[in-house]
């Protein structure tokens, strides 16, 4: 068998895109909190438990409703982000003119509260979550059996990473978000409701993180603290990439998980710190982020 | 957690306020008959639903149903959550043991934290008694005359699992290893067995503890072309281990997973469908006898939502909390609180019994021995109701479930 570094070729091939399915949580769920911060200058903590939201919102509409995955993929997200836009109404919404760590406090404390209430109501263990029949089974690509569920994964992923970054680089929302955020009192003379695009916006990176969780649901422990294991990761995403750059986020996502997959075949037990390693590097070369603007 | 403990004493303070009305001898003779149970778990992690709330339940089943109140003891329970952190656990337990006068350190998953425990516990000969840790170092080489290991370890789970599936024709091994003090001694443990049975163990990867997908290190463990993947894990990493290894379609083809530390409530989580067919070995099932069925009914509904079984280290708690008073309410308090040690002794000395654990003793070397259960997982079809998740394949007799005392190295034996 052919070896690269004394790794056989297939298996390094698989963790290659073993890292790459992972990167895809990664981009979706910092692609979220780029969006938030970009625009809102918010830090948004409380993205780990809306992503654990959407996962137990799909297990509720499947096991109270009867709602499948499929309805769950664009009712979680809805429901989810309309609590996103309540939390940025009543609370995120007074410190805009504060400094960021308000923001970070006040979403770290509700991220907390959440948590400890869906572990209070539904325990630590976790709930089951089936992969929809349509995407059960696996192909067999040679080097590896790859589950077709996964690559579903990659795909939205992607799809939704491109549809982000389109609407707001390319359209005119977009461009009046975009405005918004270098001059809010200059789009609001033109007759824009600024605060209400700030909590649309809120709403939109909330219902992103909740998506990312209907899409993890079925392969990842559908369990309170589901979030707060990711989220630290992938704040460190978003640092890497560039604070509030979405192209930076999406790219460093996929980026990292592949460095990832790869040190779990090197040196499987730094295969949780490798992220920081890389983030403490960037940080010393480039402040601002890989794409970031300093 | 410093809050949860301090409100609970500010609790038991008032309480004591309350006899202010008593006359000051009777208040003394109130304090001089308290014995504290602190349970150490995790209250907020992934270890929540097997130790948590559920085990100080069953700790407070076991004042009420020991009778020792009764009889004049007093006792008074304080939860801490150690965050499965040695240095968080270390810290409660001195605070608990200098400050608060804690006698009995109860409980303690996560094997790091219970090993940071256990040195401080004898340094200040007060009493250990660990339900829900797994290394058998704890009766092994860092055994403790202040230490009781109540209700499993490493070596009984190896012996149990480990040994049924390489009966069953499974003699290649690869674990899937939690980067801490458990998951190293069950990977020990058991790939000692496996050896000892003709066996070999082609390879391990050690996962970062807690861990979220396993995927990577599956199919490591798949490329490896062992006929059985031993998870040396617990809580939500196996669960997220089995879920992921049913997805990748390891068991389909013929890869084996050995669940070798599996609680009901991981099969609660997992659901009927992927879990069937696993095997595991527990020393308590709620549905295992009369008086198991009997134990639940009582502390069901005290447990978390109402619903939550009781799992083994639970279980355990009960039944080391009920042996203890039992203990105390024949040595008499102030004789009790005296010396760790001696308390222990004298625990050690008569043999247990009760509704959850049934009955057993305690060796010298603080290892509690009782029969060990193999189970297997009932399909859907099999089950009958809310809960019914195993059926029983092999009971391992209390003699030959533990490691014996002579293989263990425990120091203070020999002096």
């Amino acid at each position: 068998m052919e070896e690269i570094f004394g790794i056989p070729t297939p298996l390094l091939f698989g963790q290659l895109l073993l890292g790459l399915i992972n990167g895809a949580f990664y981009a979706l769920l910092s692609l979220g909190l780029a969006v938030i911060f970009g625009m809102l200058n918010v830090i948004n903590f409380t993205h780990g438990a809306q992503f654990m939201m959407g996962a137990f919102v799909a297990w509720m509409l499947l096991n109270y409703l009867g709602i499948g995955y499929w309805g769950a993929l664009i009712l979680a997200p809805l429901i989810v982000g309309f609590t996103g836009v309540i939390l940025e109404r009543t609370m995120i919404a007074r410190l805009y003119k504060l400094d960021h760590l308000y923001g970070l406090l006040l979403t770290f404390g509700v991220g907390l509260i959440i948590e400890g209430l869906f572990r209070n109501e539904f325990g630590s263990s976790g709930l089951p979550y089936r992969i929809p029949p349509e995407l059960a089974g696996a192909w067999d690509l040679g080097f590896m059996f790859m589950p077709i569920y996964r690559g579903w994964v990659v795909v939205v992923a992607i799809v939704m990473c491109l549809a982000t970054w389109l609407v707001i680089e390319k359209t005119k929302i977009g461009s009046y978000l975009r405005a918004a955020t270098e001059n809010p009192a200059l789009v609001q003379a033109f007759g824009i409701n600024v605060p209400r695009m700030m909590t649309l916006t809120y709403g939109a990176g909330v219902a992103l993180a909740a998506f990312a969780g209907v899409l993890a649901a079925p392969i990842y422990s559908v369990n309170p603290q589901m979030g707060s294991n990711l989220i630290i990761i992938v704040f460190a995403v978003v640092v890497i990439g560039g604070m509030g750059s979405i192209l930076g986020s999406v790219i460093t996502g996929f980026g990292l998980g592949v460095v990832e997959g790869l040190t779990k075949v090197f040196y499987p037990e730094a295969s949780s710190t490798v992220i920081f390693v890389v983030m403490a590097i960037v940080l010393l070369a480039r402040p601002a982020g890989l794409f970031g603007r300093s | 957690m410093t809050e949860i403990n301090r409100r609970s004493l500010m609790t038991g303070a008032a309480a004591t306020a309350a006899f202010g009305a008593l006359p000051a001898w009777q208040a003394r003779a109130q304090a001089a008959n308290t014995v504290r149970i602190g349970v150490l778990n995790d209250q907020s992690g992934l270890y929540r639903d097997v130790n948590g709330p559920g085990s100080v339940a069953c700790v407070r089943q076991a004042i009420q149903d020991s009778g020792v109140v009764a009889r004049g003891v007093n006792v008074e329970v304080v939860v801490g959550d150690h965050q499965n952190r040695p240095d968080v656990g270390a810290t409660l337990t001195r605070q608990w043991i200098d400050r608060d006068n804690v006698d009995v350190i109860l409980d303690v998953p996560t094997s790091s934290v219970a090993l940071a425990v256990n040195t401080i516990v004898r340094e200040r000969n007060k009493i250990f008694l660990n339900s829900s840790a797994a290394t058998s170092d704890l009766t092994g080489a860092q055994c403790s005359p202040n230490t009781i290991h109540w209700t499993y370890d490493t070596f009984m789970l190896a012996k149990s699992t480990g040994g049924a599936l390489v009966r069953a024709g499974g003699d290649t091994w690869f674990f899937l290893t939690a980067d801490y003090a458990f998951g190293h001694a069950l990977e020990r443990d058991t790939g000692n067995f496996v050896r000892a049975a003709g066996g070999r163990v082609v390879g391990a990867v050690r996962t970062p503890f807690p861990g979220t997908d396993f995927s990577g290190f599956l199919v490591q463990a798949q490329a490896s072309r062992a006929k059985v993947i031993g998870l040396a894990n617990a809580g939500g990493d196996t669960i997220n281990s089995i879920k992921q290894a049913a997805e990748f379609g390891l068991t389909r083809r013929g890869t084996k997973l050995a669940a070798l530390l599996m609680f009901i409530s991981d099969v609660h989580s997992l659901g009927l469908e992927t879990a069937q067919g696993l095997v595991c070995t527990e020393t308590f099932y709620w549905d295992l006898n009369d008086r198991t069925r009997a134990f639940t009914r009582r502390v069901l509904p005290n447990m978390p939502g109402g619903s939550l079984r009781p799992g083994m280290g639970q279980a355990g708690c009960y039944s080391a909390v009920m042996h203890y008073l039992k203990t105390v309410a024949e040595m008499g308090v102030p004789a009790a609180r005296a010396s760790g040690v001696e308390t222990v002794n004298r625990m050690k000395a008569a043999p247990t019994d009760d509704d959850a654990m049934g009955q057993g003793r305690i060796r010298p070397d603080g290892r509690r021995i009782q029969p060990s259960y193999l189970f297997e997982v009932k399909s859907p079809r099999e089950s009958r109701g809310p809960w019914d998740y195993y059926k029983l394949l092999q009971t391992t007799p209390a003699e030959e479930a533990f490691r014996p005392i002579a293989e263990g190295g425990c120091a203070f034996l020999r002096t």
